[in-house]
């Protein structure tokens, strides 16, 4: 067993691109649950219009890259328009199926034959953000200290994306400590008083729901550059259950909680992953039981133990305050 | 009331004619072949045989949110571990090679005792603490990752069939056929869900289910025993989704995460018919199953859940509270 391989891949994944994705994702789906007690379910359609938006933009019309951004922010305002207009004036759990329909509808119908010439149906697109790649001031070559060793592309996605938390964080901060913000909570804590006291709940709602949408679609965006590619089931409802699980972990309605959340769960995640393989390579864990292929298989197997004894033992998550987060069955 | 029934029937009618009307515009050419009528029909015979498959596997999913307004998200899984239990009993190379008539019956035992043991093990404890419904929720979740990957370890990715009824020739009715075994299928579905809706009107037990379905404090005031009902219905509902999986398996194929596909096409099925109706959840499914089907007229394969989910999104635009539901404000 390589302990220092196994602190380096945990490690690397807990600061890497793809914690900066979910933090940024989760920061979105925070506004919507933690802040304003929307369940929506389907936070990865958002990221799959943004990821399709920039991707269609400049792969299947030739457009320049900032134009693929406006146009995955503009689908991300439109499907939260979309899904809002029906189901916000429902109870919650209407939101939670409506929205994971409407993300699982998005990715059979961009996965589908019948979309192939914009969507590359379900082969998906590849190489649209070379011109993200040319902004990037790092030379070749890789970086790092200690364990930790990035290359020149990951380590530039990894600096724009954990900028965009930042922006994402201090903007959302801002917004939860102004006036806007303390009427998102009321809506949560208690609607019916929200609405006795003059406010437009549905409008509030409408503006949470197409903000966390927006940034959601960001982080699709981001998911896309890292990778070079989009792919329809890059996009499966299960990419929202893990932005759940640790904005659960990190504590909803928190503005830290979704970072927090995130850099632990990717990291948790690889040293499983990381451990497991090194164990049955080691033949202290028989491959009967376990086998290599098996293992990615196991630790989401572990995400779901981890949700189930998070929520019923500490829903509050890390940082979370436990009175805030007793949502009720609104 | 009836005015927004008809508004709704026409809806669905809308909703399964525009897109031939879409496809003329588009200048498409309806492949050659069977006539449309003959495909027309057989569309129709695959979306009920689909809708009552989806229907028995959504009627318990209906009754628990009718009992306990829990929105189980792990109710896929419980299809998907029917179905692959019945496939280790039956086909697997370890397992003991049983006909599959049996293997069914003990996959649907297998389903009720995991439905109970989730009940006892999980849901009743949560329930003692005082967990929030919104919690609770996000425990399904995790339920359905846990479950759902272990079934992945135990029966890997490969599709598979079960050894019986594997492959046979159609019986025609008029243009379009079925197979004996679909039939079969189709013909045991409705049976079951008769008798679940006898169990519901006839015996003590179902009409407990009803009457802590329609106001659980009133029920329980009037001493039916709340606890032991929402474990039969949990109970009910894993043994349903056990036999559901089964036959989803039987005339589709077994495959780790057949479930999941399914569950929200129960979803859309139970919404449609009015969130924590028995026999809304049967109606329900019944139209999504045959939209699904029936969407193949004129779109490709791989969009037919699609289009049921968007007929969902579409309906709780006019009808929130389902095409059976009871007219109650639910915002």
């Amino acid at each position: 067993m390589d302990f220092s391989a196994i602190l380096s891949d945990a490690l690397r994944s807990g600061i890497g691109p793809i914690a900066a994705v979910y933090a940024l994702a989760a920061m979105g789906l925070n506004l919507h649950f933690g802040y304003t007690g929307l369940l929506n379910f389907g936070q990865v359609g958002f990221m799959l219009v943004g990821g399709y938006g920039l991707a269609i933009t400049v792969s299947t019309y030739d457009g320049p890259m900032w134009l693929g951004v406006l146009g995955g922010v503009a689908c991300a305002i439109v499907l939260a328009l979309l899904l809002g207009l029906p189901t916000l004036r429902l109870r919650a759990d209407y939101l939670a199926i409506t929205t994971i329909a409407a993300g699982e509808t998005l990715r059979l119908f961009y996965r589908s034959s019948w979309a192939e010439p914009v969507t590359g149906g379900v082969f998906g697109l590849q190489r649209f953000a070379n011109d993200f790649y040319a902004l990037s001031p790092i030379e070749p070559g890789t970086y790092g200290v200690w364990l930790v060793r990035f290359g020149a592309r990951d380590l530039w996605v990894m600096i724009v994306g954990w900028a965009l938390v930042v922006v994402a964080g201090s903007l959302l901060a801002l917004l939860i400590h102004s006036p806007w913000g303390r009427v998102i909570r009321s809506i949560r804590d208690d609607e019916v008083a929200a609405r006795s006291l003059g406010k437009n709940v549905y409008a509030y709602k409408m503006q949470s729901l197409v903000l966390g949408g927006v940034i959601g679609a960001v982080a699709g965006m981001m998911q896309a550059i890292q990778v070079q590619s989009v792919n329809p089931d890059n996009y499966d409802p299960a990419v929202t259950f893990f932005l759940y699980t640790l904005l659960v972990l990190g504590g909803a309605g928190r503005i830290l909680g979704p970072v927090v959340g995130s850099v632990l769960f990717w990291f948790v995640l690889s040293f499983i992953d990381s451990a497991l393989r090194q164990a049955i390579d080691a033949e202290f864990v028989s491959p009967d039981l376990i086998s290599t292929s098996e293992v990615g298989a196991v630790r989401f197997a572990l995400v779901g133990v981890a949700l189930i004894l998070l929520v019923a033992f500490r829903p509050q998550g890390i940082l979370g305050s436990r009175k805030e987060m007793l949502l009720s069955g609104r | 009331m009836r005015y927004q029934r008809m508004l709704v029937t026409g809806l669905a009618l809308v909703l399964v004619t525009a897109p031939a009307i879409f496809a003329r515009a588009q200048g498409e050419e309806v492949p050659r072949g069977p006539t449309f009528a003959a495909r027309a029909l057989q569309a129709l015979i695959d979306g009920i045989q689909f809708g009552v498959i989806i229907a028995i596997t959504s009627v318990g999913l209906s009754l628990i949110f009718g009992t306990i307004h829990l929105i189980n998200f792990a109710h896929g899984e419980f299809v998907t571990i029917g179905a692959t239990f019945a496939f280790f009993l039956n086909a697997s190379a370890a397992g003991p090679g049983w006909h599959l008539i049996p293997a069914a019956f003990a996959a649907v035992v297998f389903g009720a005792l995991l439905g109970g043991a989730v009940e006892r093990g999980i849901w009743r404890p949560l329930r003692a603490r005082g967990t929030g419904l919104i919690n609770m929720f996000i425990v399904t979740i995790g339920l359905s990752l846990l479950l759902r990957h272990v079934v992945l370890v135990l029966y890997g990715t490969r599709p598979a069939s079960y050894a019986q009824y594997d492959i046979q020739s159609t019986i025609g009715i008029g243009p379009a056929g079925i197979t004996p075994r679909d039939l079969t299928v189709t013909l045991l579905s409705v049976l079951v869900l008769l008798g679940i809706a006898a169990l519901l009107q006839k015996t003590r037990i179902g009409t407990a289910v009803r009457a802590v379905s329609a106001n659980r404090d009133l029920a329980e005031a009037s001493g039916i025993d709340v606890q032991r009902v929402v474990l039969f219905v949990w109970m009910l509902a894993g043994g349903l989704a056990a036999l559901g999986g089964v036959f989803f398996g039987l005339v589709e194929i077994v495959t780790w995460d057949m479930g999941f596909k399914l569950l929200l096409l129960m979803f859309a099925g139970i919404i449609l018919g009015g969130l924590g109706s028995a026999y809304g959840a049967m109606a329900g499914s019944l139209v999504i199953g045959v939209v699904a089907q029936m969407s193949t007229l004129w779109f490709p394969v791989d969009l037919q859940y699609a289009w049921a989910l968007l007929v969902l999104i579409l309906v709780l635009l006019v009808r929130p509270q389902g095409i059976l539901g009871r007219a109650e404000r639910v915002g």
